[in-house]
């Protein structure tokens, strides 16, 4: 055991040894600094400056036309309103049933479409097709297609005598009815990531586990999975944090309702727009954006560190 | 792919310029002005059916009279979505020269003393309803016109259906009920009161619709409330009553099955057709029966959402919106923008109104008078405004109503939240209303 572990501390050592050797020298960089004026002109007007104007923002009472300096006020406020303790919970649900399933989903079809099956590359852009359309327009379609009274979905259950629910009438069904949709939605993207990792496996792999006569299942579980990680942390990362701050897609199925039942932290953020309150709103953004920092950076922290130990 | 240099240039160009376009045409907005000595000017109003037909015909009656003028026409969604453009286009400057919007509590938070031309001095001031020129007034400067009449809160009926089983007009809550039990026993098919929580602000009306009733109560009420003074409070009677029969009519089982999918103008066809007998609703929405059933128009009756007790049983009257000048408009589109408003109020805008706005209560100006084949339902309304059982809607008489009452009470209504509960959230919801506003007491 220790013999193991020392190598891994010198590997350490050396690379501490070597930034600190950078650091002395100064960070040599390939570009002259002029270079940079135009990005950071960039960052600083379009990301910079709306970041920590609505920091200041939040701590006002603004109605768009005038604004008062109120204090931590609508952080207590916001916290007080009666659909937030659901809307954090329904963000959770949310966030972690769609990243899950796209994860799952993902690998499972990105298996199927790197295999030499008929008409594979019609499967893929039919299964990347949902990603192109207009998440408002989706939602619209779905809300049409799953109306629990006029929709032909419940037609064609009701024609087979089986129950028809009100897939997003119902409140303890709406949400994930909801997450439902996301998940076909957004499924392409992480089929497309996890086909590009299985992709870049080298084929010797395979076929030295062909020749050992390994099963299907062992190869995937022995090669496929391990060396697919990095494109299932991206997948995860990308999924989580669309999923915590998703918005449109509920907004368009049921305005967060039936109740406050599909209400997530964004719509939640939305109604206080829509009523007026900006600088209230602006605090629930800066929430949100804590919020998703303090759920994504561990996540992230984690997968990396999985990734290099590999 | 080879990319030369010019390749580059000229896709940069066509980069540029298309990020260019979409901001070359923002700022064209108001810019357009006079052309050839004619004076253009735009007019703001709502995207659906009724409102913008009635839009294009003032506009087209108007450009015949004046034709040195012409208007351009706008419309934006209405609803929460609609608030919130207006205050945006306000505080940008962005605003069309004459827009439509509410009067009342909505109006005071457009800040008109900044954003919209003082029109007191107009010579259609002087006829106007004293009613309706306190909700478009600030500090006794007057900032609006009406358009449309103005409107009732109340439960609409089936006549037909009523007449068929024998049923009156009930004048207590108890009454209403057994009325509602009765339709139901009579035939399974017939929705006894119909929801239609597709369109959520429509789940309100039997908690604003109440008001006159709370007001009959306790004429103090809506005073106590702005002013966050003794219990007048939503989890308190009589202001409760509108929660509790919310979620009783839901748990007696009186309330059509797809409550919670059914849209406004549904429920109105399902009215008209008999399919549903009893709906709370707004009187205006009679408009989409003269559209859809004109001919069932008459078999629509209103009345009073009933109180406990029969004495207090009053109507609720909504003021009708107004037209208002943005405060960026100046020199002769200014004129014309008047010219507009005034027009409207004329006898021949007032004509122009009868034949496209559905009438749905008594006009709040002297010169627009009812044409002679109004919907029966106005009638009834004037009824009660004569026998003096009828109050302004409470966001005529309070800054505050809070922004979350349609979703607390689609809540309520569909037996998600207790009305108890329910009443208890708007009560906050109401609070924070308040404190955002800046009222004193909170």
């Amino acid at each position: 055991m220790t013999t193991a572990v020392a190598p891994t501390g010198t590997v350490r050592g050396d690379k501490r040894a070597e930034r600190s050797a950078k650091k002395r020298k100064g960070i040599r960089s390939p570009y002259p600094t002029w270079f940079y004026i135009p990005a950071a002109v960039l960052f600083l007007v379009f990301f910079a400056v709306p970041t920590f104007a609505s920091f200041y923002f939040s701590l006002t009472r603004w109605t768009l036309f005038t604004t008062q300096f109120i204090g931590f006020d609508n952080f207590v406020q916001f916290f007080q309103d009666p659909a937030l303790s659901q809307a954090f919970v329904n963000t959770f649900i949310y966030g972690f049933v769609t990243s899950a399933a796209k994860v799952v989903l993902g690998l499972a079809l990105a298996l199927l479409l790197t295999s030499p099956i008929l008409g594979r590359g019609y499967l893929r852009a039919v299964v990347f097709f949902p990603v192109l359309v207009s998440t408002i327009g989706v939602g619209l379609t779905f809300k049409a297609l799953l109306d629990p009274f006029h929709g032909p979905v419940n037609a064609v259950l009701g024609f087979l005598h089986l129950p028809q629910p009100g897939w997003y009438t119902d409140p303890n069904l709406a949400l994930l009815t909801i997450a439902g949709v996301d998940i076909w939605k957004g499924v392409g993207i992480a089929t497309l990531i996890f086909m590009a990792g299985i992709v870049a496996i080298p084929s010797e792999y395979f076929e030295a586990a062909r020749v050992d006569g390994a099963h299907a299942w062992a190869v995937f579980r022995n090669i496929t999975l391990p060396l697919v990680r990095p494109a299932m942390g991206t997948v995860i990362i990308l999924s989580l944090i669309g999923g915590l701050r998703s918005f449109d897609l509920i907004w368009a199925m049921t305005n967060g309702g039936p109740g406050f039942s599909s209400d997530v932290i964004a719509s939640v953020i939305y109604k206080e727009y829509q009523a007026g309150f900006f600088g209230l709103s602006t605090a629930g953004n800066v929430i949100l954006f804590v919020v998703v920092t303090a759920v994504m950076w561990p996540v992230s922290w984690f997968l990396n560190r999985r990734e290099a130990e590999l | 792919m080879n990319s030369s240099p010019t390749r580059k240039v000229v896709i940069a160009t066509a980069a540029l310029a298309a990020l260019a376009l979409p901001l070359a045409a923002c700022s064209g907005g108001s810019g357009s002005s006079s052309s050839g000595g004619k004076v253009q000017i735009s007019y703001l109003t709502q995207n659906d059916a009724a409102n913008s037909a009635q839009g294009k015909a003032l506009i087209q009656a108007f450009e015949k009279k004046y034709p040195n003028i012409t208007v351009k026409m706008d419309t934006q969604p209405g609803g929460t979505q609609g608030d919130n453009l207006m205050k945006t286009k306000l505080s940008t400057g962005s605003m069309d020269d004459v827009f439509h919007y509410n009067s009342g509590s909505l109006f005071q938070a457009l800040n008109p003393k900044t954003t919209m031309a003082d029109l007191s001095n107009e010579a259609w001031v002087k006829d106007l309803d004293k009613n309706f020129t306190s909700v478009v007034s600030v500090d006794g400067k007057v900032y609006g016109a009406p358009v449309g009449t103005s409107f009732a809160g109340a439960i609409l009926y089936n006549k037909k259906i009523y007449d068929k089983l024998g049923l009156k007009v009930p004048t207590t809550w108890d009454e209403f009920i057994s009325n509602s039990e009765k339709i139901k026993a009579s035939d399974p098919n017939v929705a006894p009161i119909l929801q239609s929580y597709a369109d959520t602000w429509t789940s309100q009306l039997l908690v604003l619709g109440d008001f006159a009733n709370i007001n009959a109560q306790d004429p103090k009420w809506a005073d106590n409330y702005t002013n966050n003074k003794g219990d007048a409070k939503y989890v308190n009677e009589p202001a409760f009553a509108g929660f509790e029969h919310t979620a009783e009519i839901k748990s007696k089982g009186l309330v059509n099955k797809d409550f919670a999918s059914m849209t406004n103008a549904q429920a109105m066809d399902a009215l008209a057709k008999g399919t549903g007998a009893q709906y709370p609703m707004l009187s205006a929405s009679i408009a989409t029966v003269e559209q859809n059933e004109p001919d069932a128009v008459n078999d629509i009756g209103v009345f009073a959402i009933p109180s406990a007790n029969a004495s207090d049983t009053s109507l609720t009257i909504w003021e009708p919106n107004g037209i208002y000048v943005s405060a960026k408009t100046s020199g002769d589109k200014l004129d014309a923008a008047k010219k507009f408003v005034a027009f409207v109020n004329s006898p021949e805008g007032c004509d122009v109104q009868n034949k496209t706005g559905a009438a749905a209560g008594p006009y709040s100006i002297s010169t627009c008078k009812l044409p002679s084949d109004v919907p029966a339902l106005i009638g009834d309304i004037q009824k009660y405004i004569a026998d003096g059982k009828a109050s302004p809607a409470l966001e005529f008489l309070s800054p505050i109503k809070g922004p979350n009452l349609e979703t607390i009470l689609v809540a309520v209504g569909s037996g998600i939240t207790p009305a108890k509960d329910g009443a208890a959230q708007y009560d906050a919801d109401v609070k924070k209303q308040a404190q955002q506003l800046g009222i004193k007491g909170w």
